[in-house]
């Protein structure tokens, strides 16, 4: 019998998955055209390699990974693209980023796919080949997988774990993932396994998933691996990577360091399976399983290409006429798209058709009565209503002193809240004023930085100047005195004085700056001359700021850096 | 619509907690009016108008929404507790005036629900007992049965409130005797014997009614309304100061049994000391709170003025509940192993 260790907290939301799983998954058909953001991981944003009027191929490299955390982007089939240009993103704030727009040929031709022979080849050059298939974690945090398979330096891998948890509520894309391709799964973990060399290797799922277990114990044991298929609890938030590392190990990440610090990592199912893909069969991320459900007539798991918008992808599904928006991702941690037109992304896991009936709007807020079933309900053993307070109270340095970084925003506190307060909405607020505030803070410290540095450096080439203009007065003083010795004035001699020399050293200085600032004048137009209404505007409002933060009087503008 | 997720709640609210808790005094409720009679059913009654009240009168004056607080239950459990805790047979005015300070002064002045730092029915009691001693300590005598019109009669002020129908409490009788047969050499367990007022383990009557209060009150914490710390920790420590005291002169000293059933520690464990806006918030927390309350109820019962010290130990007790929350953080997810 497998050891299970207990997270504190949890809850146990209706689980709602049956819906879906209900037949097996299909292929999405392509539609009229895709939508492929180019930013769609964790770190750095991919390089666009393509352009308008470009025809591509399928899992053809179109976004080229610009650094280490980063990954590539392919086009999800063959066709023309048509437009490089800012679309609205699948998030929460409804902003725009650089997409590539394709129009499918319905062709499906493929770029030439060359397997990866990554049993013999060296660790960097197989993470190397992970990257440029442009995989990331599709759990929903997108963290490029390459750079997770580092073991920490000095630490021994001891698990590595594969997230079969899938706690929320509705999805049920892993669970078909492990139902149909469990030993595609099992390849990719060897994959993984050899890359961080782990003493053993558990697949953690949630026991409401018997067929999925059951699934993957036969191809673990078809592939001849002895990997762990572990049933854990379903209790939500046990596909959390922190809560389920606690469950199968007992080990808790700690605070602010990594999971391969205590020896462990932490992969999704439908990640690994990717891997597998992109290095035996040469095929880039270039789709991946998503929910369809909710309130609509044919509930299914699609296999759909990446940028699909999700309006086909909804008709898919056929909504049923009341539905009023779409979730995408669970109910419990994902969001409401800002528009039907925004595509999938390699994160996206679930859309659920919303309806008045299925999510009912919450009752009104009532004031906290400090019950504490939101501190019994957290999984990161916070008090959710302690930060709510000082959330509440703008006293954000109090919310920190409460770990609110430590929260994962699961859910739970406002899931079980008798007074019907939005906690992690609070949280969320509070976090990004917590981010707006630092910005700013470091915004106003490297202003100042610069300044004082410019102003150092201005009084250093002054002093330097001077000192020039001194050694040469002095040496001219020299000069003439000794003439004078040399024409045979029986004069006693008399040495330059320090006050000729200090007169000499001034009058210098006063002319040469005289004609530094004459030069400056002559040479280079102001640019603060001739400013349009939305520069002065800008500039002002730039003033107005450094004044607040208390940098410079207006008076010591640049007028007289040296006062 | 929900602004951001999750999406899904559980079902509760404010009232469903407000309403357990008032389900669970019902077995009290029932077993006092069976013992004592049908006066505290009147102070029921007469505290939940009186509440629901001066809640609605201060609502409108700070500007809420009448419906959402009348109606989240707080103000009427306020003023059952108020009830079970006042003389049942005491003027009608009395409870009137001690719910009114609850909910006017002791609640809503500061803020209303969720921000009142002192257990406002406690508030009730220990102004009341303050102002009105002889008031608070005439407890009807269980030997004289009346009906429903004669205790409505007494408490309006229609009939004269015979010094014959009241009797000191279990405690109160106890402690007196104990002081006058100082020199007698009277013994706790000669004075128990005293059947009229005591009965198997605790006063007579009490005695099952605060059984009932501990039934209630488990199922409570069964329910996860409350959780068992505050009230295993109040308990806990009355059974280990009153035992200890109790073996070292059982002559002087009422046994631990006798302590746990007798006055206000059964409601005040379970039903006053868990009103989680002025208990301690976190686990360790409420386990000192807990047994603060029943350190300091014991100590006020025994050495002190008063026959019981549940309300003077709560309010104390409540005062230092943020300190306690506060020095009794527990460790976030992944901060147990660090260095």
């Amino acid at each position: 019998m497998f050891q299970l260790f207990k997270f504190n907290g949890g809850v146990k939301p209706p689980g709602n998955k049956a819906q879906s799983v209900g037949q097996p998954s299909a292929t999405a058909p392509l539609p009229a055209r895709l939508v492929v953001p180019l930013h769609q991981n964790i770190g750095g944003t991919p390089r666009p390699v393509v352009k308008a009027g470009d025809r591509v191929l399928k899992g053809q490299l179109i976004g080229e990974a610009d650094g280490w955390i980063s990954a590539a982007v392919h086009a999800p089939t063959s066709g023309m693209v048509r437009d490089i240009g800012a679309y609205v993103q699948p998030h929460p704030s409804g902003l725009s980023a650089v997409s590539v727009v394709i129009e499918p040929d319905g062709r499906e031709e493929w770029i030439e796919r060359q397997p990866v022979d990554y049993r013999n080849l060296p660790t960097d050059a197989v993470q190397t080949a992970i990257r440029q298939a442009g995989i990331v974690g599709l759990g929903g945090a997108a963290f490029p997988t390459h750079g997770k398979t580092t073991p920490a330096k000095g630490v021994p891998m001891e698990e590595l774990i594969i997230n079969g948890g899938e706690c929320e509520p509705y999805i049920t894309c892993d669970d078909i993932l492990m139902r149909e391709q469990g030993e595609g799964i099992v390849r990719g973990t060897a994959i993984i396994r050899d890359l961080m060399q782990p003493k053993k290797v558990l697949i953690g799922i949630e026991d409401n998933k018997p067929e999925a277990i059951a699934a993957m114990r036969a191809a673990v044991a078809a592939c001849g691996e002895n990997f762990d298929v572990v049933a854990v609890p379903a209790l939500y938030p046990a596909g959390s990577a922190k809560q389920l590392t606690r469950m199968l190990t007992g080990k808790e990440v700690p605070v602010g360091k990594r999971s391969t610090d205590i020896g462990t990592q932490c992969f999704n199912v439908g990640t690994v399976y990717a891997v597998w893909r992109a290095l035996a069969l040469g095929e880039p991320l270039i789709d991946r399983m998503i929910t369809v459900t909710g309130n609509v007539e044919h509930p299914r798991n699609w296999r759909a290409p990446i940028g699909m918008p999700i309006a086909d992808l909804l008709a898919l599904g056929g909504p049923k006429a009341d539905t009023d928006g779409v979730i995408l991702g669970g109910p419990m941690m994902g969001f409401v798209a800002p528009d039907l037109t925004v595509s999938t992304v390699k994160a996206t896991n679930c859309l659920i058709a919303r309806s008045r009936t299925l999510f009912p709007p919450a009752p009104p807020e009532m004031p906290c009565i400090r019950c504490g079933e939101c501190a019994r309900a957290c999984p990161q053993d916070l008090q959710p209503f302690e930060m709510y307070w000082f959330s509440r109270a703008r006293n954000f340095g109090k919310t920190q002193e409460y770990h609110i970084f430590d929260c994962i925003e699961c859910g739970c506190c406002s899931f079980v809240c008798p007074s019907r307060i939005p906690l992690v909405q609070y949280f969320r607020f509070a976090k990004s004023e917590i981010w707006a505030r630092e910005g700013d803070k470091k915004a106003a410290n490297s202003a100042k930085e610069r300044f004082e540095y410019k102003k150092a450096r201005e009084e250093r080439e002054k002093a330097e100047k001077a000192e020039k203009l001194a050694k040469a007065a002095a040496a001219q003083a020299a000069k003439k005195a000794a003439e004078a010795a040399a024409t045979g004035d029986s004069l006693p001699v008399t040495t330059p004085t320090a006050d000729d020399a200090e007169a000499a050293k001034k009058a210098a200085i006063a002319a040469a700056m005289e004609r530094a600032k004459a030069q400056r004048a002559a040479v280079q137009p102001r640019n603060t001359d001739a400013l349009n209404a939305d520069q002065q505007h800008a500039i002002d409002a730039v003033e107005a700021r450094r004044l607040q933060a208390g940098l410079e009087t207006p008076a010591a503008d640049n007028e007289n850096p040296s006062s | 619509m929900t602004l951001s997720s999750p999406y899904v709640l559980k079902e509760t609210s404010v009232t469903w907690v407000m309403t357990q808790v008032c389900l669970a005094l019902l077995p009290g409720i029932a077993v006092y009016t069976w013992v004592i009679g049908p006066a505290i059913l009147i102070q029921l009654a007469l505290a939940s108008l009186a509440a629901l009240a001066g809640e609605a009168a201060m609502l409108k004056i700070r500007g809420k929404p009448l419906n959402l607080f009348l109606t989240d239950g707080s103000a009427l459990l306020t003023g059952w507790l108020i009830a079970l805790t006042f003389p049942p047979l005491s003027p009608w005015w009395l409870i009137v005036v001690g719910t009114l300070f609850a909910i006017v002064v002791a609640k809503q002045l500061y803020g209303g629900l969720g921000q009142n730092p002192f257990n406002p029915a406690m508030i009730a009691f220990a102004a009341s007992i303050v102002s009105f001693p002889a008031l608070m300590s005439q407890w009807p005598s269980q030997d004289m049965h009346l009906g429903l019109v004669e205790h409505l009669r007494i408490v309006f002020g229609l009939s004269p409130h015979l010094d014959s129908l009241t009797a000191a409490t279990p405690l109160d009788a106890l402690k007196t005797g104990l002081k006058l047969g100082e020199e007698a050499g009277a013994s706790v367990a000669g004075l128990l014997a005293n059947a009229q007022t005591f009965g198997h383990v605790g006063g007579r009557g009490w005695e099952w009614i605060t059984l009932a209060y501990l039934i209630g009150g488990l199922w409570l914490c069964l329910r996860r309304i409350i959780t068992w710390h505050v009230p295993a920790s109040f308990l806990a420590a009355v059974v280990v100061l009153s035992g200890a005291l109790w073996l070292y002169d059982p002559r002087e000293f009422a046994n631990p049994l006798f302590h746990l059933f007798s006055g206000g520690v059964m409601l005040g464990a379970f039903f006053i000391a868990t009103d989680p806006v002025t208990c301690a918030s976190t686990p360790r927390g409420k386990l000192i709170f807990g047994a603060g309350c029943g350190l300091l109820a014991y100590v006020i019962r025994v050495f002190g003025g008063y026959p019981d010290g549940v309300a003077f130990a709560v309010l104390f007790l409540n005062i230092c509940a943020p300190l306690i929350s506060l020095l009794t953080q527990p460790p976030v997810f992944g901060a147990k192993g660090r260095n």
